[in-house]
């Protein structure tokens, strides 16, 4: 009897043990392809980038402090970034947190001409020709967004497009809540 | 009128023909160059022991845009920035470990093909251990039990003879 009992108990165990780390594998899957930002909850990475619109000028994280922003990698040759291009421009509209550009990698006069073409959602864009800064961000491709809050810590970091769910869902219910209801 | 499709007629590869079909492929193994000529990083550094170092440490750093690769063997811009940093990094006198630190930093630990020992990561050395030792104790079980069968069945065998 005890035999018996001992033949379908460890199948049963390893069977459910399997189950469980699968229903945990699967509840995770929206973000299966992202990988966790080590930066989350850390200080925002430090930088002092020329201005693309004056590059006589510098933007740097320090001006940053004090308010919440969205820090915005994006770049000319980046396919995502124009699909997310529309969203953003939504996001400057609504005025409940400026968009801080970096753009990663690029030329700058096609920097210029794809903003002239489609719309500036940015207060400012930072240029990182070299790719340093977005390597102290972590990104590993483009379009990347950050949730900065006033003391300059990293709060959310989304990979990929911006959507109006990852808004709603993701940045929205991170921010106070007066900012958040002007939107 | 129904079309056929031609018979195949089974051939015969001669055994000069497996002979000439064999020279090719040793010639190709070897008359290619070493896969180091194909690699897609040229960099060089001033000492030998700092180019193994950096070697090393771009082989087991993942890229983390086209993911199953290291950063030493992808093409990829992102990969070449990081090679970058891992040599400006040496040249500036940094340890292997500094690099390491810094890659981690700003990627997590996925970015090290070789993780650490922590308590994250540490099922991940730890599984395969247990696991084979499930299995041992497993068969272990399995051959205790059928060693008692046998013994069983040939009981009443020997008493048969006996008689």
């Amino acid at each position: 009897m005890n035999r018996r009992m001992n033949r379908f108990a460890l199948p049963m165990a390893v069977f459910v043990a399997l189950v469980v780390v699968l229903a945990i594998g699967i509840k995770h899957s929206p973000n299966k392809g992202t990988i966790m930002s080590p930066l989350l909850g850390k200080a925002a990475p430090p930088f002092s980038l020329p201005n693309l619109a004056d590059p006589a000028h510098v933007v740097s994280s320090a001006e940053l402090k004090g308010r919440w922003y969205l820090f915005n990698v994006w770049g000319t040759w980046c396919g995502e970034c124009r699909a997310e291009h529309e969203m953003l421009l939504q996001v400057r509209q609504s005025a409940v947190l400026p968009l801080i550009g970096l753009d990663w990698k690029d030329d700058d006069a096609q920097a210029l001409a794809w903003l002239a073409q489609l719309g500036n959602p940015y207060e400012v864009v930072a240029v990182d020709r070299s790719g340093r800064t977005a390597i102290d961000w972590g990104v590993y491709g483009a379009p990347e967004t950050f949730l900065v809050n006033p003391q300059g810590v990293v709060v959310f970091k989304h990979v990929g497009a911006l959507t109006p769910e990852v808004w709603v869902r993701d940045i929205l219910p991170r921010l106070p809540p007066r900012t958040a209801a002007k939107s | 009128m129904m079309l056929r499709a031609p018979k195949r007629v089974p051939r015969r590869v001669s055994p000069a023909g497996w002979l000439a079909g064999l020279l090719v492929v040793g010639a190709i193994a070897v008359l290619t160059p070493p896969r180091a000529a194909w690699a897609v990083d040229p960099t060089q550094l001033p000492d030998p022991a700092l180019q193994a170092r950096y070697s090393g440490l771009t082989h087991e750093l993942r890229c983390m845009q086209c993911q199953n690769e290291a950063i030493a063997d992808s093409p990829v811009d992102l990969a070449a920035d990081l090679r970058r940093e891992v040599r400006d990094m040496l040249l500036a006198g940094k340890s292997d470990e500094d690099v390491r630190n810094f890659m981690v930093a700003r990627y997590g630990d996925f970015i090290l093909f070789r993780p650490r020992f922590a308590p994250r990561t540490a099922w991940v050395w730890l599984a395969p251990g247990v696991l084979l030792l499930v299995g041992a104790f497993v068969s272990w079980r399995i051959v205790r039990q059928r060693t008692a069968l046998v013994a069983q069945d040939n009981a009443p065998l020997e008493e048969d003879i006996r008689r």
